[in-house]
């Protein structure tokens, strides 16, 4: 598979939200706003390229060397979640700027399924080093497009006449099966 | 199985002893409670309450951007508790109160019909919104839909009345406004904001250099509601019997009736709420925020120290005045005379802003009594410089040193501390400004034969406001224009015996195209006068720096004027702030009250830890582009109320008090002929 396809598979055809069905909380909790929304997008894909490139050097220079490949889910877990911590600690020490607009969202992404993810995708598809940082940015660009369409839409929404029993998070729900069906067209591109 | 327990535990190690490293090496301040308002939170990280995660609302509740009850889904005991965590510091927290701030509603034009939207937050995605006014009110109700307390209802005029038992602060009204109509405030909130460029503001009230909601008293007093008018104005400006006296009411220049009628008097209408609170007997109850426990010293009682020290001690904070004169009131008791306002009314307005809790400290003066370090030594956390334009300017000629001259300011501070001045029969006053005036009208009163004000320019030119100007033309001051003096001429008692002058004829215009006087060769004239009076201005007088402490290194402006950041009155050292005439040179007295307001405002913030920055958008007295009319439609000329004054019979031979009270009936034939402007709309007359 060259790079070109496997932009287009991980940003369109494989989107982590709207195909594979990974990171369905922040993507309801964050995107009443449009402002946080964004805020979002930039903090998943900055810890993704940096998880999706970490778990897979753990998990081919000590898992697979030392036979422990059984530990994977749990040594991920640890890893990203350690690893999160340890950027918000230190964007906010020495980037405030940065933690600013991030910072908030970092720690919601330590229990995000979609970082988790792609990093077992990653391993599953038996992606090369380069591979798997081309994929964990785009997997984190499609979840970013995502994500700013649907705020867009629920800013919208707002605005639009909505029966009671479908207000807020339900018709968000609706909307959101839509998106996807939407996205199923792209289905078979690659 | 050896080695994974074995991984495991490596890797749990591994990141905890990295992680543990990085605290330390990575650790930053934070305010403790945002830890335990967390901890108080739900902890669902689900952004209910608009924020990204539970910690960012938690730190939003403590910076107090948010309210105690912004998480959707814990119960009424963590709320209280919450509550109580961010208010143990500050006291009971001051309540938030809901305020609408158009009172535009059906009256304002319309831009485009919508049909079929029936939400303020709709049609605001279109276009902004029906009207024509960018910030006016939609009228279509979604703070009444979004308020969980029924306090909110649309009026009959077309915009939302708060019902103000009912509010309880929650701010989803100002939420779910897309405009700013309805704004969730504290009082002290409400006094520290400064006119911006979105505010709902008549061009009365851009004017004001106290920023006083000028049509919303009006109203009140057009609707008999005296005490609210008086809580209406005491939001800007607590001096309202002084400036309702002796303003000289900038505001009634751009009063949109003015531009086809005669201007609404304004001023007049204050003095008539104020000298109405004053003879009831009775004082309105002032509220005060929350104790704050910090200090301030404010060095100087005039105007723009009263104001201050008020509004800081309306916020909660706790100033003390330090005055070098017997008395609190500064120009308002040393300069201006009794008979534009008397002692009497002066010391019942002082009374009552004293009576909040302020301290004050009178016969100490900074650099005699006490000096800048055994001040700060005591523990104030922020100076505030209101020392006033106290020096007058010297003519610089010879003679001046003769028995029987004086300088202006010296000799109205002599007359208003009660102190023996030897008069002349005949005397000259120099200058043709407030001072001048208030010299020649005072001489008069105390029996001097004849007053002449000798004036470089004419009349046209003269910075005395001009009702002050008639009257003394009325009382019969004679004036002499474009009369430069040259020498004072005395005898040989060193007594002054008369003043020479040279006169002056109007030149060719200069660049400004004002025509500047040139004196005219060999026309010295003598005056025969045997007391001369110089008030030619003022400076301030900054004689307590230079003794090797803090204040030499504040920067003093080519004026001598404290060099303050117009926007936030702060001096080049962080803790220092000033305004007033020592910081404006001189000026007027609201000018002084807007000020101390200003610097309040720069004073609350500095005590609260945050910068120091003017506020974003704040108009500063300029006008809010497009609201300043040509012409005005729909006015029907209506007479203004004429000021009733004391016969200049009368007058001339007592210090009573010139200028009269209008009568009730009068107050509201007036109040009815304001048009109750906004920006844009207004009511106009019927019929
Ligand atoms: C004669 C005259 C008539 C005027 N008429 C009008 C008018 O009709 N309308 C109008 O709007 N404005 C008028 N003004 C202007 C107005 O009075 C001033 O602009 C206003 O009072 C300025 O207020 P302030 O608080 O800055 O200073 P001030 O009123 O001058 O007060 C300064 C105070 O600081 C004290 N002080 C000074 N140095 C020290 C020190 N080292 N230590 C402690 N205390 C100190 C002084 O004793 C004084 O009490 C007039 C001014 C004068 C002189
Ligand atoms: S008519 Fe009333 S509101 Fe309008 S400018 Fe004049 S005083 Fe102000």
């Amino acid at each position: 598979m060259g790079y070109f396809e496997l932009i287009i598979a991980c940003i369109f055809v494989n989107n982590i939200l709207l195909a594979q069905f990974l990171g369905n909380c922040p993507f309801l909790g964050t995107s009443k706003k449009m402002e946080t929304a964004i805020g979002m997008a930039m903090a998943v894909i900055f810890v993704l390229v940096v998880a999706g490139t970490i778990t897979w050097v753990i998990y081919t220079y000590i898992l697979v060397k030392f036979g422990l490949v059984y530990l994977r889910t749990m040594a991920f877990i640890v890893v990203i979640a350690s690893l999160v911590q340890f950027v918000e600690m230190f964007l906010k020490k020495s980037i405030p700027a940065l933690y600013a607009g991030l910072g908030i969202f970092l720690p919601l992404i330590t229990t995000n399924c979609a970082v988790m993810g792609v990093c077992v995708l990653n391993i599953d598809k038996e992606f090369t080093f380069l591979q798997s940082l081309v994929a964990s940015f785009f997997y984190a660009a499609g979840f970013g497009l995502a994500l700013i369409l649907f705020a867009g839409l629920r800013e919208r929404i707002l605005l639009a006449r909505v029966p009671k029993p479908l207000q807020d998070t339900s018709i968000a729900l609706v909307t959101a099966g839509m998106i996807s069906l939407a996205f199923f067209a792209f289905q078979g591109m690659v | 199985m050896v080695e994974s327990l074995l991984f495991l535990m490596i890797l749990g190690a591994v990141c905890g002893l990295l992680l543990s490293f990085a605290s330390k090496i990575f650790y930053v301040y934070e305010d403790p409670r945002i830890a335990k308002v967390e901890g108080l939170l739900a902890g669902a990280n689900c952004g209910g309450c608009g924020f990204a995660g539970c910690s960012a609302a938690a730190q939003a509740i403590v910076n107090g951007e948010a309210p105690a009850n912004a998480c959707i889904l814990v119960g009424p005991e963590n709320v209280s508790e919450i509550a109580v965590l961010m208010g143990s510091e500050a006291g009971a927290a001051e309540p938030l109160k809901s305020y609408n701030n158009c009172d535009g509603g059906k009256r304002a034009s319309d831009r485009f019909i919508y049909s079929g939207l029936n939400s303020c937050s709709a049609v605001t995605s279109l276009y902004g919104g029906k009207r024509d006014c960018s910030i006016g009110c939609l009228g279509f109700g979604d703070c009444v839909r979004a308020c969980g307390f029924d306090a909110i209802h649309l009026g009959s005029n077309g915009y939302p009345v708060v019902e103000k038992e009912k509010c309880v602060g929650c701010g989803a009204c100002e939420t779910a406004c897309p405009k700013s109509i309805l704004e969730v405030r504290t009082v002290s909130q409400r006094l520290l904001h400064l006119n911006a460029i979105d505010d709902a503001l008549a061009p009365c009230a851009q004017t004001c250099p106290a920023e006083i909601d000028i049509p919303r008293y009006i109203g009140h007093i057009r609707n008999g509601e005296y005490e609210e008018a008086v809580n209406t104005i005491r939001e800007k400006n607590p001096l309202l019997l002084a400036c309702g006296r002796v303003c000289p009411h900038p505001c009634e220049n751009f009063c949109r009736r003015g531009i086809e009628d005669e201007p609404v008097s304004i001023n007049q209408l204050k003095r008539f709420v104020a000298d109405m609170e004053m003879n009831s007997g009775k004082r309105l109850p002032i509220e005060c925020g929350p104790d704050t426990g910090k200090r301030i010293a404010v060095i100087g009682g005039g105007p723009a120290g009263l104001s201050c020290a008020y509004f800081l001690r309306r916020a909660g904070h706790h100033p003390e005045i330090f005055e070098a004169m017997p008395k609190l009131g500064g120009m308002l008791r040393y300069g201006i005379p009794e008979y534009r306002l008397p002692k009497k009314v002066l010391d019942w307005e002082i009374d009552g802003i004293l009576n909040l809790g302020i301290k004050n400290h009178t016969n100490v003066r900074l650099g005699v009594d006490f000096d800048f370090g055994s001040l700060i030594a005591s523990g104030f956390d922020a100076v505030f410089f209101s020392v006033g334009a106290w020096n007058d300017y010297n003519l610089g000629i010879p003679g001046e040193d003769l028995d029987g001259c004086f300088t202006g300011i010296n000799f109205l501070a002599k007359i208003g501390n009660d102190e023996k001045v030897r008069l002349g029969r005949r005397v000259a006053v120099i200058g043709g400004g407030n001072t001048a005036i208030d010299c020649c009208r005072t001489l008069l009163r105390k029996g001097v034969d004849k007053v002449y004000l000798v004036y470089r320019r004419t009349r046209k030119e003269m910075p005395a406001n001009e009702v002050e100007i008639v009257a003394s033309e009325h009382e019969g001051i004679e004036f002499v224009f474009l009369a430069a003096p040259n020498r004072v001429v005395g005898n040989d008692d060193k007594q002054v015996t008369g003043l020479e002058y040279l006169k002056m004829e109007l030149g060719e215009p200069d660049k400004s195209g004002r025509r500047s006087p040139v004196p005219v060769k060999g026309s010295e004239t003598i005056l025969d006068v045997d007391m001369i009076i110089t008030a030619i201005g003022q400076s301030p007088l900054l004689d307590f720096r230079g003794k090797g402490d803090r204040l030499d290194g504040l920067s003093i402006t080519r004026w001598n004027t404290f060099d303050v950041e117009p926007a936030t009155c702060q001096t080049n050292v962080p803790y220092i702030f000033a305004a007033g005439d020592s910081a404006t040179g001189p000026a007027l007295v609201v000018d002084a009250i807007g000020g101390g307001r200003k610097a309040a405002r720069s004073i609350d913030l500095f005590l609260k830890g945050k910068p120091v920055i003017p506020q974003p958008k704040a108009i500063l007295n300029k006008h809010i582009p497009g609201t300043i009319f040509e012409s005005v439609d729909g006015v029907v000329q209506k007479k203004r109320t004429e000021m009733p004054e004391l016969p200049v019979a009368q007058r001339i031979h007592t210090l009573d008090e010139v200028d009269l009270v209008i009568a009730e009936d009068q107050a509201r034939y007036e109040a009815n002929r304001c048009l109750s402007c906004c920006r844009l709309c207004y009511n106009q007359d019927k019929g």
